[in-house]
């Protein structure tokens, strides 16, 4: 493998901490909604509010998500693990501390594959670790104060450690997309970055090639893909440019603000909180039997990669083909139903990659909102595959499917007058004629020019008014030429 | 003509109301009178007899129906700690001033109208909120917002602490039975100090949940009463599994009443104690221990003997150890529980500030008392980094050596019995300038505090100025049933438990 790409003679360094909302009903130590967008505090119980006397009660499905993704990474899932108090104030943290794991997290170790240009590169993980998000606080629309929203403290969060593995924006990029399709693919997380359901931090140094690691500062709450790019690619410049200024880098927390494309302090190592995290003496150790791991294993939906090794071997893909199917579980699951009900994969995936993808995205819809009716859309590939009706005939169809929502397909053919000649005693009068008709073509074909005879197929073609099928017309031209 | 009302205890109260012979508003009413009459003792910072009223004439319509919990009807009151609809709680702080919880802790919801159709409680009626010191913090009630306690015995006298108003309420017979927290020794020493009974069940026994936490791992809940019997009564009814206690032990519902009157396969009429093993931990008897305590439990040891209990020497060699590795522990806790009185949300809130910052540091400077302060510097301190590691991580390894010297002690007996406290009650402002000293004194109750072992206090006689002395007893893990049955020997030989102060309880 080639060494990273250096940017002004500097090496790239990049760690990302990734906080994924999982997808629970109800909170991580209470029994309130995490459901999103309802009006404030009305989805914040007293445990949430952090009541006299309230206390935390751990929410298993939340634990079961954790195990998921570190099964899906194979990480250790840690069989004793602890939860901690992370102690700060701040008015959107009602307890004064926030519950989260220390020393001892849930998931330890593990890796994600991405890919880079043509190759693929493994990033490492540190851990992943179980904790509860806090509140908002709301400094718009109260004239000089502040608004505290609490519907979201106690929403469940698995906070994904990167190592620092990354030598581009780009890689740093490619990973967070593979580590959000991998996480909403188990159904831990519902990967809405709009919502903060997803979103990363980066810690970002620059180095000589071959030196010691650089001073790291990490952008905070970087919550779409183009943010975490531009974030790094300026942090990266700015530290370049102190660094050759002869000015040292200081540890410091920074944000990103995306109006201006820059970053900024936040807050610097000296006035770094002290946390004093010790165990919370309200919960016990969680403990995770070998029986509970075994059980999430056999639930566990196939992960991406095996299946697109799957669709490769028995469905005789090609790798972009089976990755592209592979792009989340509902289109996965889409290939899998259309391939079953056509017996075409390659012209499964054709019409998923082209025509599907293709409307899908200029509609903005998701693959689960496909107003065609897959028994329709593997009907239509019957036609293509029995020559009734022509590629560009398809198209048709399927845009009128599109836009009824389904449809009897023979039907449209018959009704959009698409269907194709296959009576070959009609279609033989028509080479006939092509052929008394083009006299010199027919010469040059004969006289060694390949040519001539893609020009009789289109004369047939023209003559059936497209309706012939290409195929059959050069197979009755050939056989009449000798 | 019987006994006064409020010379009955639970269990004599449970059976005048099942006779018929009073109602539960009769007694409700007369003990309020008692309560009003009392009001220079400091015990309840509430009452409402509407509230508590309306309680006891549901508690009679319940009975007059058909069968009933054997407590219905009987009033408790509840130390301020605990949170209860209708009723401010206020955990004896300035910070919690008039503040209204909209759920009743789990205890007080058990001992009283329950949990909801299917969990229906004890039925007792609440009569009041009872002082303490602030957030549980202290051994004389002295560190209340809502001023001291006094000894129903001696006026001048503290009634220990933190559950200062349970036990002065109890002693001086103005209700026949109060909850308490024990964090460090909270019910058994003023139970001590006051001459009535309490237990500290082994932590998990009861549900913490409702209760305003000092220190979590250390907190447990309990009753206080005039007897071991009525103890191991209101113990069944506080105890047993809450789900929504994450350190709540999974254990089925216990009949601890049922446990304390099992006979001692080994007993004889004359010897119900033949065949236990009683542990005397040498450290337990050391020279500052006060000559009339050490006389009184003597006494009360020999009276075990005499009932067929067997004594023996056992050691617990860091027993002094228990009072750093508890001053480290709780605080340490407590600093991060009481981190969420910021004033945003609930509480005491200063009325001018110029920040955010400011708001934080007024408004906790302004609630809190200068020994919940102290706690919480202590506490921060020791969590800082840097420190935690010499303070908070070796603290937690002694809690275990200490727990462990207790599984080796109980190779050699069934109980640990010793005495409560140094000293009798001392007088009020005694400790004002020196808190140290009253850490000191806690060196008998921290060590089954810190290995979560049930322990309690049994009226043992009488010391210097006819002050009351407890003899505590220490059990293993969940064996309530073993020590109650003990207190309840003791109790059925001795009258030290029937004594009331003189002029008490204000009728």
């Amino acid at each position: 493998m080639n060494g990273p790409a250096l940017i002004r003679g500097f090496e790239v360094v990049i760690g990302l901490e990734t906080h994924a909302q999982l997808s629970t009903r109800s909170k991580i130590f209470s029994g309130a909604s995490t459901q999103f967008g309802a009006a404030p505090n009305t989805q914040a119980c007293a445990v949430d509010l952090a009541l006299p006397g309230t206390l935390p009660v751990l929410n298993r499905g939340a634990v079961e998500r954790a195990i998921r993704f570190g099964l899906a990474v194979q990480a250790k899932v840690a069989p004793l693990s602890i939860f901690a108090r992370k102690n700060y104030f701040y008015p959107d943290l009602p307890k004064g501390y926030q519950i989260s794991q220390y020393e001892i997290p849930v998931v330890q170790g593990g890796h994600l594959d991405i890919r880079v240009g043509e190759q693929t590169k493994r990033i490492r993980l540190t851990r992943a670790h179980l904790e509860e998000d806090a509140g908002k606080s709301l400094h718009e629309d109260y004239a000089g104060q502040t608004g505290i929203d609490l519907n979201r403290a106690g929403t469940p969060l698995l906070e994904i450690v990167s190592e620092p593995d990354m030598r581009s924006s780009a890689e740093a990029v490619e990973y967070a997309k593979a580590l959000h399709a991998l996480v909403v693919w188990l159904g831990v997380c519902d990967g809405n970055m709009q919502e903060g359901s997803f979103r990363c931090d980066a810690n970002v140094s620059v180095r000589r090639p071959g030196g010691p690691l650089g001073t790291r500062r990490e952008v905070k709450n970087l919550n779409s893909f183009r943010f975490l790019q531009q974030a790094i690619d300026f942090e990266v410049q700015w530290q370049i440019d102190r660094i050759e200024d002869g000015l040292p880098i200081e540890q410091a927390t920074v944000l990103f603000d995306p109006d201006s494309g820059e970053t900024r302090a936040m807050r610097s190592k000296e006035d770094a909180h002290d946390y004093r995290y010790f165990p919370d003496p309200d919960l016990p150790p969680l403990l995770i039997a070998p029986e509970w791991v075994e059980r999430v294993r056999v639930e566990m939906p196939e992960l991406p990669g095996a299946m697109a090794e799957h669709f490769q071997r028995a469905d005789g893909l090609p790798a972009y083909d089976a990755a592209m199917m592979t792009q989340s579980l509902p289109f996965a699951r889409t290939y899998e139903a259309l391939r079953d009900a056509c017996v075409q994969p390659k012209l499964a995936a054709n019409w998923l990659m082209g025509e599907v993808s293709k409307r899908l995205n200029a509609e903005s819809l998701d693959i689960t909102e496909l107003p065609v009716p897959v028994a329709a859309l593997a009907a239509l590939i019957g036609r293509v595959v029995d020559g009734t009706v022509s590629n560009n005939g398809a198209r048709q169809v399927f845009d009128a499917l599109w836009a009824a929502r389904g449809g009897d397909v023979d039907a449209l053919i018959e009704a959009k007058g698409l269907k194709q000649m296959s009576d070959v005693g009609a279609l033989e009068a028509i080479v006939d004629e092509v052929l008394a008709a083009n006299a010199r073509s027919v010469e040059e074909y004969r006289a060694g020019k390949d040519k001539a005879f893609n020009a009789l197929v289109g004369q047939v073609m023209k003559a059936s008014k497209g309706k012939a099928n290409p195929a059959q017309a050069n197979e009755l031209l050939r056989r009449k030429l000798g | 003509m019987s006994a006064p009302l409020h010379e009955l205890g639970v269990a004599g109260l449970a059976r005048q109301l099942q006779l018929g012979q009073v109602s539960s508003v009769e007694l409700v009413q007369h003990l309020l009178t008692c309560v009003a009459n009392s009001e220079q003792l400091g015990a309840f910072l509430v009452t409402d007899p509407q509230h508590s009223l309306a309680q006891a004439t549901a508690a009679d319509a319940r009975r007059a129906r058909g069968p009933v919990p054997a407590l219905t009807g009987v009033p408790i009151a509840h130390k301020d700690i605990f949170v209860t609809r209708g009723l401010p709680s206020t955990a004896g702080s300035k910070m919690l001033a008039g503040y209204a919880s909209p759920f009743d802790a789990t205890v007080v919801a058990r001992l009283g109208e329950g949990e909801g159709e299917h969990a229906p409680g004890a039925g007792m009626v609440t009569l009041g909120k009872l002082n303490c010191d602030e957030f549980a913090m202290g051994s004389d009630n002295e560190n209340s917002a809502f001023g001291p306690v006094r000894n129903p015995w001696d006026a001048q006298r503290v009634p220990g602490g933190s559950s200062g108003g349970s036990a002065a309420a109890v002693a001086a017979r103005l209700v026949p039975a109060a909850t308490g927290t024990d964090t460090g020794g909270s019910i058994r020493q003023p139970a001590s100090f006051c001459g009535v009974t309490g237990i500290k069940p082994t932590y998990g026994v009861c549900s913490r949940y409702g209760m305003i936490a000092f220190a979590s791992s250390l907190d447990q809940a309990g009753p206080l009463a005039r007897s071991a019997e009525d103890c191991a009564l209101l113990l069944s009814a506080m105890g047993g599994f809450d789900p929504r206690d994450s350190t709540s032990a999974e254990r089925p519902a216990q009949d601890y009443h049922a446990l304390m009157l099992r006979p001692r396969e080994e007993a004889t009429a004359a010897q119900p104690l033949r065949g236990l093993r009683v542990g005397l931990p040498r450290e337990f008897f050391p020279d500052a221990l006060s000559g009339d305590v050490e006389a009184a439990v003597r006494a009360a040891l020999a009276e075990l003997e005499r009932l067929g209990a067997t004594l023996v020497d056992v050691s617990l060699p860091r027993t002094e150890l228990s009072i750093p590795v508890y001053y480290i522990i709780a605080p340490a806790e407590a600093s991060s529980n009481l981190s969420r009185f910021d004033g945003v949300r609930y509480g005491h809130r200063a009325a001018e500030y110029r920040d955010l910052r400011h708001m934080y540091e007024r408004s906790r400077a302004e609630g809190f008392g200068p020994e919940v302060k102290r706690r919480i510097m202590i506490g921060t301190y020791v969590l800082s980094h840097g420190y935690y590691d010499a303070y908070y991580l070796q603290a937690q390894k002694l809690r275990r050596m200490i727990a462990d010297d207790f599984q080796a002690c109980f190779q050699d007996c069934d109980l640990i019995a010793g005495p409560v406290a140094p000293t009798v009650a001392w007088r009020l402002g005694e400790k004002h300038e020196d808190p140290v000293q009253a850490y000191l004194a806690d060196i008998f109750t921290l060590p089954a505090s810190l290995a979560g072992l049930p322990g309690m206090s049994v009226p043992a006689g009488f010391g210097h100025g006819g002050l009351p002395v407890g003899l505590q007893l220490i059990g293993n893990y969940f064996e309530e049933g073993q020590l109650l049955h003990a207190a309840h020997a003791l109790q059925l030989a001795t009258d030290f438990h029937l004594h009331a102060p003189a002029g008490a309880s204000g009728a």
